[in-house]
């Protein structure tokens, strides 16, 4: 389990996160959503422990993200890797930093999401770029896995591409996904809970079915008639 | 299959099973997919699947055997039950909704009538 405790974050003179109170539950997929500027892809990155909390405490099963011995994998919306390596080189780099890593899942994935791995990170399409980060980090067997925006930019088929290999990999119970995006239209059906951030504060967060249940609206319209209320 | 995102999902699963075993399209017996299956088919979330499949278990619908897979497992009683209760929803559902159109019973009943000659009259048509 991930808890926000009334965390705030500033950066410069910006507001990231104001006093946010956040459970991630374990075994569940979390969408986490927002318009850009919300808060999304900080709070990622105060989970894996890249940035710290002003205010408030982030915790991983009740410790602190820099003490946690808790596998996470991310996926920064940011192009991470090295132009100059091959799929096969940022591979084998990754697997030398985590125990984690499958083998075996690796040579599944690659064939799944039809990429080669003899093929240069510099010279292969955005979409390919994706379809990259997404092996990297979901050929871990971590038990959290983050990722931020993962479709952004990104053509149709890849999208059902990256949404079906999430499906395939996902173990239940024991693995946590949080997705951050602004697109929730294409992952509606994927999430068991969401969380709608919006500059910085928690507008709304509950089970994906109970909301529809509760307002018979989509997860699409319930976020804009949150905002709207908000503003 | 494509889901109405304003309801919610494990329910329109349990539906389309209802579905299937009304028509007859599955029976007694008849293997369904895994639940991870229908997860990747449905692009839906496992989660959701699995709530869907035990809520079918407890309704008697279906069966899980381990290791061989989830199986229909209905009794007769049971398909008629479920067979009544889709039938009223749709009735219902049609009449609710002309009323709330402002038209009587009796209109209703005449239109219902219109509505079944014509379809029949097509039918025929179809095989002249």
């Amino acid at each position: 389990m991930i808890e926000f405790k009334g965390v705030s974050k500033n950066f410069g003179r910006t507001r990231a996160l104001d006093a946010v109170d956040i459970t991630f539950a374990t075994g569940k997929i979390t969408g986490l959503f927002g318009p850009n500027g919300a808060g999304k892809s900080t709070s990622l990155k105060l989970i894996t422990g890249l940035n710290r909390p002003d205010r408030g405490e982030v915790l991983l099963d009740g410790r602190n993200p820099m003490d946690s011995k808790v596998d996470i994998a991310y996926l920064p919306e940011i192009d991470h890797l090295y132009p100059w390596m091959t799929i096969r080189q940022a591979a084998s780099f990754v697997s030398d930093f985590y125990g984690d890593w499958d083998g075996e899942r690796y040579k599944d994935l690659l064939g799944f999401l039809g990429l080669d791995d003899e093929m240069k990170i510099g010279k292969i399409s955005k979409g390919q770029r994706a379809k990259t980060k997404l092996l990297l980090c979901t050929t871990r067997r971590s038990r959290y896995l983050l990722l931020d925006e993962p479709l952004s930019g990104i053509d149709i088929l890849t999208r059902e591409q990256i949404i079906q290999t999430l499906i395939r990999d996902f173990r239940e119970g024991e693995q946590s996904i949080i997705i951050s995006t602004h697109e929730i239209s294409e992952i509606e059906g994927l999430v068991d809970e969401v969380v709608f951030l919006d500059r910085g504060r928690v507008r709304l967060q509950g089970d994906a079915e109970q909301l529809r249940e509760e307002r018979g609206m989509s997860l699409v319209e319930i976020m804009k008639e949150a905002f709207r209320d908000a503003n | 299959m494509d889901f109405d995102l304003a309801r919610p999902i494990y329910q329109q699963i349990i539906d389309e099973y209802k579905k299937k075993l009304i028509r007859g399209e599955l029976r007694q017996g008849d293997k369904i997919l895994s639940q991870r299956e229908y997860a990747e088919k449905a692009r839906t979330n496992p989660n959701t699947v699995q709530r869907a499949y035990r809520e079918m278990e407890n309704m008697k619908l279906v069966e899980t055997v381990r290791g061989q897979g989830t199986f229909v497992c209905i009794a007769p009683e049971q398909l008629e039950l479920i067979r009544n209760e889709m039938a009223g929803s749709v009735i219902e559902l049609c009449v609710s909704e002309m009323k709330a159109l402002g038209f009587t019973e009796q209109e209703i009943r005449v239109r219902l009538e219109q509505v079944l000659v014509n379809a029949k009259e097509v039918i025929t048509d179809d095989r002249v």
